[in-house]
């Protein structure tokens, strides 16, 4: 009796009871939030794809659908997610991209605006950051988050320092060159990955058997 | 167990004579990180709040089952999943301010002022102690953290709860939001609070 009494088991029997009893008031608990949590992320997404695309047009007006773009690129498999948005009778307003890239201080989620074409930046928004406060996240300020509204999709943005000329210029934020690097980095990669997918209307049928390939 | 404070004295004990943050330097972790706003301070303290009064309860209650040597492990356990709770919540009802706090939430789990309050009073202690203790230190690391939080706002921002109390024209103190001015404020009122001490403790010698 005294050997048992002494055995690990009996020793931490409180430990695995109370482990048991918390794991399964976790898991209970867990699956009752995710699905809201989930769905907060979905909302946030959904509410702001109507302001990216072009003409602003009322989200009771859109169509939103998304698929999942795959690029293979040097050997590594990337995901985009983009919503097609089209108004009610089926003519396509634009596609918004959502994509990732590495801050300067931990990863910064964008969704990114373009016309039907693909041709033209519509609108930028910064979904998540943890850029240094003050400095680095003025990223997700709309006045600089609208340099990047009509830019043309064909070149490559470049950052510039004390103001922005014309072009593909953007001006850093003062104090946050690398963040306002990052953020052009990530539209300038998305851009470039996802154009050549993005379905053009008609083509539609095409492009999935192609993906199927 | 005649020594021990009873519940009112842990009560009052929590909020200034042994304040969390002032007093025993505990949790400055968060006090230091989220107290560029009032918003998100006060978000972290009714958190700490939660999981502290959970953790002191369960504590109590299954403190005559306690080993020993395995206490810090039940301790951590219990404060462990009273936290997933709170991120979960917050995740779910909160979602601007999850984002907001971040990897804090997840972090209360090592905030030792939890574990200091499991092992001084609520594993000895009846659960209405250990209930009171735990509503007074969260009171006082309440009012830490929004005292630290309301110098950084309104100097850095020159808002409060992000309502501008201070003129236009006040140029915003961009280091107060930023961590060093965590550590300025932090500074300051750990001073200004002792300088206090000190005064009430002179006069009241002077008074005997």
């Amino acid at each position: 009796m005294s050997s048992f009494k002494n055995s690990n088991l009996a020793q931490a029997w409180l430990v695995l009871v109370l482990a048991t009893v918390f794991g399964t008031a976790l898991a209970g608990i867990q699956s009752k939030l995710s699905p809201v949590i989930e769905a907060n992320k979905v909302r946030e997404t959904m509410e702001k794809i109507p302001g990216l695309v072009p003409g602003n047009a009322d989200s009771d007006n859109l169509v939103v659908t998304s698929r999942v773009i795959d690029i293979k690129k040097n050997g590594t498999q990337k995901f985009y997610t983009v919503y097609d948005v089209a108004l009610k009778d089926g003519s396509p307003a634009g596609h918004v991209a959502k994509a990732a890239g590495q801050g300067y201080a931990d990863k910064i989620e964008v969704l990114i605006g373009l016309d039907a074409g693909g041709d033209t930046i519509t609108g930028l928004f910064v979904l998540d950051q943890k850029e240094t406060p003050g400095l680095g996240n003025k990223i997700i300020e709309k006045p600089w988050r609208d340099q990047f509204v009509n830019k043309a999709s064909a070149g490559q943005l470049v950052v510039v320092k004390g103001g922005a000329g014309g072009g593909y210029e953007i001006d850093a934020i003062s104090g946050a060159t690398i963040s306002s690097r990052s953020v052009a980095g990530i539209v300038n990669t998305t851009i470039a990955d996802i154009k050549p997918r993005l379905v053009l209307p008609g083509k539609k049928e095409n492009n999935k058997t192609e993906e199927t390939q | 167990m005649a020594d021990l404070p009873t519940a009112t004295e842990r009560f009052i004990q929590g909020i200034l004579p042994e304040n969390p943050v002032y007093r025993q330097m505990l949790g400055l972790c968060p006090t230091l990180a989220v107290t560029n706003g009032m918003k998100p301070a006060l978000t972290m303290a009714c958190s700490v709040a939660f999981v502290l009064l959970c953790a002191n309860i369960v504590i109590s209650l299954i403190r005559n089952l306690l080993k020993p040597h395995l206490r810090i492990v039940v301790f951590t356990l219990t404060i462990a999943t009273f936290v997933t709770i709170a991120d979960r919540f917050l995740a779910a009802y909160l979602f601007q301010m999850s984002k907001t706090l971040g990897p804090y939430i997840p972090l209360i789990i090592v905030n030792c002022l939890i574990i200091c309050r499991c092992e001084v009073c609520a594993s000895k202690q009846s659960v209405f102690t250990a209930s009171a203790d735990a509503m007074g230190q969260a009171l006082g690391f309440g009012l830490a953290l929004s005292s630290i939080a309301a110098v950084r706002e309104i100097l850095g921002t020159g808002m409060f709860f992000g309502i501008r109390v201070l003129p236009e024209a006040w140029p915003d103190w961009v280091i107060m939001v930023l961590p060093p001015g965590a550590f300025l404020t932090l500074g300051l009122l750990l001073g200004l609070v002792n300088w206090l001490g000190m005064i009430k403790a002179r006069r009241a010698g002077n008074d005997a």
